[in-house]
């Protein structure tokens, strides 16, 4: 039986010099004696992330591939790389009018400042969302802007240099774009998109993160983050479906590749590859055995989460694009996706005028409640906890909720589903139905307000470990608040990064408190057609307290 | 690119010591793992642990699932992490010449 949470060592050794969390949560918030324009970037490791590499860069055609180090003096930057930044905004402020409105619009009112999960948990001034967006501002009123050209410094503009260069570079790396700051704001500006621009403008210069390209140049010319090759996809998920048949004594055998096949399945590749995301990969293709759903996994689109999201728009579109191409020549009807995050926001606020419409599809109905999810009719992209939620309201499906009793469980709103997509009732829905020890953490904490794990926008890396400790603070705080008050001992959450960042964050903030997916606790009480007696949840763990057979199982 | 020279091997790393092409790999490199991690004696099961991700990863171009690893050399997971320190991703594929994983993962 392999244990469900890594040992201790694991922290020590993706990050030698971590400091304890003792000294973590010392948080310094007293600010410097300088000015913010005069006070200097200081890099330390152990926040920031390795340099993209060239063979990445150049495998998607972007600009400037070279090899990189962020630790030497030159950057090896194009001779014309102010031009080319300038220009790169100027065409970006004319093509994104909310970009202009951005730029224009802050009051300096501070109502975002202390909402930034990485201010809270590093108390750096720039952590700020106001100030990470002036970043760029201070630039922008320099070289767009009367007052800016004639006014300079008394005006908050500053001229563009190698160091403000750097500096953007440093805190926009720095920001996991969750938005949570914008909730706050009373113009609405939105930093998370303004990250977005600057990562896009470094880009131009070939100023990537290695977590962050590495995935992308994967995931277009392989199929998914992790390069996984076709067959070794197809032996890992028949793999999960061979620990299936042991705990359960039902054979499962999903197809890959299958034209005509009405549902095309997309998740994050860390739901087939690593733990804890396996399991909920298992609850997937349990759930959709019991139904008899006529799906199919693909191995071209074999990847939800959009790490293109993280680099620019074209490279969002072009990962995107993969999907609704694989969907189009397997003639499927429509696309129901997995508990990723990432996935969801570039699905449900871009695919419409990114790749879309893509009229060769349908508006997803259930097959098996013939529910009709209007709201999915321009992507044609139905979330499977809606998916779920709507079977479960139907009463087609049967648990044994005592299956997940010896669970007591809180629920982390994975960022992009529930603040960027407004997902926040099916997960909770499922989760009562299927689990009877539910405790929601502090209201300010949960729903539009979640805090981020951390790790979000693809800084959940192993060298900027201190970074994604104190930027998931926030969250463990309130994961810790209700362990210690409830006996919490599990963390459900449905993004594949939170399910590889939460493990960590957890051992380092608040030690045993294990990290689910959501259709991992659907698939433990779910009663199937066929089934053996139960005597181990799905990640082969003997189930305590469990009666013979399942008398008292109840009919949802 | 930085790179480690031991032995009177000249071997291209990436920032995390994880060598840079499979095909650079050979036996010295065990070694070279060897002490960094801290492990004290190579015995043959890490020979066989190497020697699985290794053969899986020519097949596949990507180091097995844990669990797949754990099944065919029939270790538990927690018998990789004794003879792997920094566990089967950090430790057992640096030693056997694999690249680190990235993504969700």
């Amino acid at each position: 039986m392999i244990p469900s949470r890594l040992p201790q060592e694991r922290i020590k050794t993706v990050a030698d010099n971590l400091p304890k969390p003792e000294e973590l949560s010392q948080i310094d918030l007293s600010m410097p004696d300088t000015g913010w324009m005069d006070t200097p970037a200081i890099f330390r490791k152990g926040i920031y992330c390795h340099a993209a590499r060239a063979r990445d860069i150049e495998a998607l055609g972007m600009p400037n591939p070279r090899d990189w180090r962020v630790e030497d003096d030159d950057w090896k930057l194009p001779h014309n790389w102010q031009d080319v930044i300038m220009d790169g905004l100027r065409e970006r402020l004319e093509k994104f009018r909310s970009l202009r409105i951005f730029m224009d619009t802050c009051v300096r009112c501070g109502a975002c400042a202390d909402k930034c999960h990485f201010f809270i948990g590093s108390g750096d001034p720039k952590n700020m969302p106001v100030l990470r967006a002036e970043l760029l501002r201070s630039v922008y009123r320099h070289n767009f802007t009367r007052a800016g050209k004639i006014m300079g410094k008394m005006v908050g503009a500053r001229g563009l240099s190698e160091t403000v260069l750097k500096e953007w570079w440093y805190y926009f790396f720095q920001c996991t774009e969750c938005r949570r700051c914008s909730l706050f704001c009373p113009y609405g500006i939105d930093t998370a998109e303004i990250t977005i621009i600057a990562r896009e403008l470094l880009n131009l210069l070939g100023l990537n993160i290695d977590w962050i390209s590495s995935p992308v140049a994967k995931c277009h010319h392989v199929g998914n983050h992790i390069g996984m090759e076709p067959q070794a996809m197809k032996e890992s998920i028949d793999f999960l479906c061979n620990d299936i048949e042991e705990i359960t004594g039902i054979e499962i055998k999903p197809s890959f590749n299958r034209k005509g096949a009405e549902i095309l399945f997309v998740t994050s590749s860390g739901d087939y590859y690593s733990e804890p995301g396996i399991f909920t990969c298992m609850g997937y293709l349990m759930l959709f055995h019991q139904l008899g759903l006529d799906y199919t996994w693909s191995t071209y689109a074999a990847e939800g989460g959009n790490f293109g999201y993280f680099t620019s728009h074209e490279a969002a579109k072009l990962l995107n694009a993969k999907i609704y191409a694989e969907a189009k020549r397997l003639g499927v009807k429509y696309i129901l996706g997995g508990e990723c995050g990432h996935m969801w926001r570039v699905l449900n606020q871009y695919m419409d005028t990114m790749n879309g419409p893509p009229d060769f599809l349908e508006t997803p109905v259930s097959p098996v409640t013939g529910t009709r999810f209007e709201n999915a009719t321009s992507t044609k992209a139905v979330h499977i906890c809606e998916f779920t939620a709507d079977l479960i309201k139907k009463t087609k499906l049967k648990f044994d909720t005592k299956r997940n009793d010896h669970i007591k469980l809180t629920y982390h709103d994975s960022c992009n589903v529930a603040r960027g997509m407004g997902m926040l009732e099916e997960p909770r829905y499922i989760i009562k139905k299927v689990c009877n020890n539910f405790y929601e953490m502090p209201e300010e904490t949960i729903r539009e307000r979640t805090f981020c794990c951390g790790s979000g926008a693809g800084l959940h890396a192993g060298e900027d470990m201190e970074l994604r400790m104190r930027g998931g603070f926030a969250r463990a705080n309130a994961v810790r608040h209700v362990r210690d008050k409830h006996g919490v001992n599990m963390l459900a959450c449905i993004c594949a990064i939170d399910r590889a960042a939460f493990p960590t964050l957890m051992e380092y903030w608040a030690p045993e408190v294990g990290v689910t997916g959501i259709h991992e606790l659907l698939a433990n009480a779910m009663i199937m057609d066929g089934q053996k007696e139960r005597t181990q949840d799905i990640r082969g763990e003997d189930l305590p307290n469990l009666e013979p057979e399942d008398k008292g199982a109840n009919n949802v | 690119m930085p790179t480690v020279e031991f032995e009177g091997n000249t071997y291209n790393v990436d920032e995390d010591g994880f060598i840079d092409d499979f095909t650079n790999w050979n036996e010295d490199w065990m070694r070279h793992v060897k002490t960094t991690e801290g492990i004290e004696e190579l015995t043959d099961e890490h020979y066989k642990v190497v020697k699985v991700l290794q053969e899986y990863y020519k097949k596949n171009g990507i180091a097995p699932m844990v669990r797949i690893l754990s099944k065919v050399t029939g270790y538990k997971l927690k018998y990789i992490y004794e003879l792997y320190p920094s566990g089967p991703g950090k430790g057992a594929c640096k030693m056997a010449g694999l690249p680190k994983p990235t993504g969700c993962v």
